[in-house]
């Protein structure tokens, strides 16, 4: 059986916490080689939705297909090719920045774990810090660990949720350089962001939520600042 | 690719402790406690209740393992760990399997210093005689406890009022497990050991811990997904 797809289709997905609604009838495709944005201000589903897409929820109805594959029924095999960079940044903070992405290698199968985690902190550019906890790091260098433990499998769907926060211009830069060769690779990324700004330019693909719900969606997004102020304005 | 997701799991568990020492310090501290309040409470003139020491054993393996289980899954749930871990590709149940096997060897770690403490201040010292059946009931009893105690603590990690919800709904599930445990307990503490009676409640040990970890390796990915 393959593990790979070109394309995930979210078809009429809702998601609700008892009587919330957290994301509502929401649908889309995004194909191979694309950058997603998914925008909305707080409380628009964003995170649920990515949620959902990682496998880590199941929608309340609807379907999410990731080419041919079933969450439900290829579930490992289907998490081999996801990344996930969350809210949280999903490391020990007792652990090293070594240790922290060995661990994740490790569980992600890749051959010769250390060497692979190794390489992953020098793309950080934190080669020097490797045997430090992560927990003497600063927010932004803890932010470019957690950035290459979600890439550490070179996954085929990349689900960022604000992936600039605490980050530096240098690393800011970095990580969209980074982004796009991802998507010159023929992965999917799909990011949650408030940061119009970083996101114009560098997004495919947007899909505007809002209570749960898709206010709009847009292929090629120009002036997105303003696209999404007439988005969110209608009432 | 589980068994070896099931290592890493626990190892890293092990390593964090180990560098830590938080949860190890806590548990120990809470369960001498325990126990050294039962002792200045129950113990008069020197003298203890005769078969005393089983129950008061596994008092403090309850108490002090839920403050464990309690610990474990808050430090998973401050950096959103756990999230992480079932997002990787192996069956889920590899994940509860770690977690358990990580509390199982935390609470021996415990016992070990908590089985000599009750037998020197229970008069209890029968207990050491037998260490064979001593280490069987205690490490079966252990992880029937820890088994349902495991699923119910990943399942409340979201719950906002977790502390108190783990112990509500855990006792009333291990009812069975320490009845089992504090009369097996005490057949070691007879002058003569009985091996059928010490064989019978070792073997329902067992059978619960079958029931409970089959239970909650089937139950578990469904509950941690929804």
């Amino acid at each position: 059986m393959t593990t790979d797809f070109d394309h995930v289709a979210v078809d009429d997905v809702s998601r609700h916490f008892g009587r919330r609604r957290a994301v509502s009838k929401v649908s889309f495709v995004v194909r191979a080689g694309t950058i997603l944005g998914l925008l909305g201000p707080n409380g628009a589903g964003k995170s649920t939705m990515l949620a959902m897409l990682a496998t880590l929820l199941r929608p309340t109805a609807g379907t999410i297909r990731f080419g041919a594959l079933d969450p439900r029924a290829d579930g490992a095999a289907l998490r081999s090719r996801i990344g996930v960079l969350g809210h949280d940044l999903f490391l020990y903070p007792e652990l090293t920045a070594l240790e922290n992405l060995a661990f994740f290698a490790s569980l992600y199968q890749q051959p010769n774990a250390p060497a692979v985690a190794s390489g992953a902190l020098t793309r950080a550019g934190l080669s020097d810090r490797a045997h430090d906890p992560v927990q003497s790091f600063s927010r932004g260098m803890r932010q470019r660990v957690a950035l290459e433990r979600a890439l550490i499998h070179n996954p085929r769907l990349a689900l960022l949720d604000e992936p600039f926060t605490g980050l530096d211009d240098a690393s800011t830069a970095a990580l969209v350089a980074r982004l796009r060769a991802l998507r010159d690779s023929g992965a999917i990324v799909i990011l949650a962001t408030h940061d119009l700004e970083l996101a114009e330019g560098l997004i495919d693909q947007a899909v505007f939520l809002r209570e749960g719900r898709v206010a709009s969606t847009m292929a090629r997004p120009e002036r997105l600042r303003s696209a999404y102020r007439d988005v969110m304005g209608q009432s | 690719m589980f068994a070896r997701a099931v290592w890493l799991i626990l190892r890293k568990d092990l390593r964090v402790e180990v560098r830590s020492g938080e949860i190890a310090y806590t548990t120990l501290f809470f369960a001498v406690s325990c126990v050294l309040i039962f002792a200045f409470a129950l113990v008069r003139e020197g003298r203890a209740p005769e078969d005393g020491a089983a129950g008061l054993l596994w008092i403090a393996i309850a108490f002090a393992g839920t403050l464990a289980l309690g610990r474990t899954f808050e430090r998973e749930r401050q950096s959103e760990t756990l999230r992480a871990l079932l997002m990787a590709p192996t069956a889920r149940p590899a994940v509860y399997l770690g977690k358990l096997l990580g509390i199982v060897a935390l609470l021996t770690g415990v016992e070990v210093i908590l089985v000599p403490l009750v037998a020197f201040l229970f008069e209890a010292s029968a207990l050491l005689g037998h260490p064979v059946w001593l280490a069987a009931i205690l490490v079966a009893g252990t992880v029937g406890f820890a088994s349902v105690g495991t699923l119910f603590a990943a399942m409340l990690i979201r719950a906002r009022s977790r502390d108190v919800l783990l112990p509500v709904l855990l006792y009333p599930v291990i009812v069975p497990v320490m009845i089992a445990a504090v009369r097996g307990t005490s057949v070691l503490l007879q002058p003569e050991v009985d091996d059928q009676v010490a064989s019978f409640w070792l073997a329902l040990l067992a059978a619960f811990d079958v029931v409970f970890v089959t239970l909650a390796l089937w139950t578990f990915e469904p509950v941690m997904t929804d």
